[in-house]
């Protein structure tokens, strides 16, 4: 049985930052063996929880974001964490179509994408906590 | 720094050839740039161009979807052509396809209209 292996990425919370996460992500990926499918389901998922880290955790102040990528026998599992202002209502924000983002050109689709996209997702926040996003999936199946 | 759009008035089409990767990163100028063409210019369809689009997540839905209600507002239409796979389902998922013509070209986009009014 292979041990679990994990890398740890600590970043600044700008909007840059999205594309290196998702890419930092997929290289990591790319060593369990995967699909290009797999590739891009994650690659989506990682860039919708870093940037509601950037939008929504910092509301687009200075903050750093966590970012752990781990294997552990076929199973990837991403955690995307903020020190920043947190959810009130975490099922409500997940809802499909919801938004707080006050510019309207958000889609309020976040981590609708991050469920359609990975097999489990689960979200820790409380105001003025931060908020953590564990997403975990299946690759090879 | 490079220019994350580019934008071309083809008759009263508004072609919007999009970035590479289309995040929140590079959608930020989008909504001021288009307000500005749409101000100076009569325009009744928005066409995406997503031929060298690599990427994109619920933030290109939330820029397709803004313009989607505008040009509705007005009688116009959003359109899009060239998405590749993971543009693609992105776009299922979130149903875009129920709300806007999908082309595989540029000329399919152009032809399937019809002829554009002077």
């Amino acid at each position: 049985m292979k041990k679990r292996e994990v890398v740890t990425i600590k970043m600044d919370s700008v909007s840059e930052n999205e594309e290196f996460a998702r890419v930092a992500v997929a290289v990591f990926l790319s060593r369990m063996d995967p699909t290009l499918e797999e590739i891009e389901d994650v690659k989506t998922a990682v860039s919708e929880a870093v940037t509601n880290a950037v939008i929504h955790g910092y509301q687009g102040g200075e903050g750093t974001i966590t970012l752990e990528v781990s294997v552990e026998e076929d199973v990837l599992t991403v955690l995307v964490q903020d020190e920043g202002v947190g959810i009130r209502d975490v099922a409500k924000a997940m809802e499909p179509m919801y938004t707080t983002a006050p510019d309207g050109e958000r889609s309020g689709m976040g981590f609708s994408f991050m469920e359609a996209f990975m097999d489990q997702v689960e979200v820790v926040s409380a105001p003025g906590s931060g908020t953590t996003v564990t997403m975990r999936k299946k690759i090879g199946r | 720094m490079e220019p994350s759009f580019i934008y071309e008035a083809k008759g009263r089409t508004l072609v919007i050839h999009l970035p590479r990767e289309l995040d929140h990163h590079n959608c930020r100028n989008l909504k001021y740039e288009t307000d500005l063409l749409m101000a100076e210019n009569y325009i009744s369809r928005i066409l995406f161009d997503f031929t060298g689009t690599e990427f994109m997540d619920s933030s290109g839905i939330g820029i397709l979807l803004n313009r989607y209600k505008e040009m509705k507002a007005s009688g116009g239409k959003t359109c899009l052509y060239g998405a590749g796979p993971q543009v693609l389902r992105v776009l299922k998922i979130a149903g875009i396809p129920a709300l806007m013509e999908m082309y595989d070209s540029e000329e399919a986009a152009f032809g399937g209209q019809g002829v554009e009014m002077p």
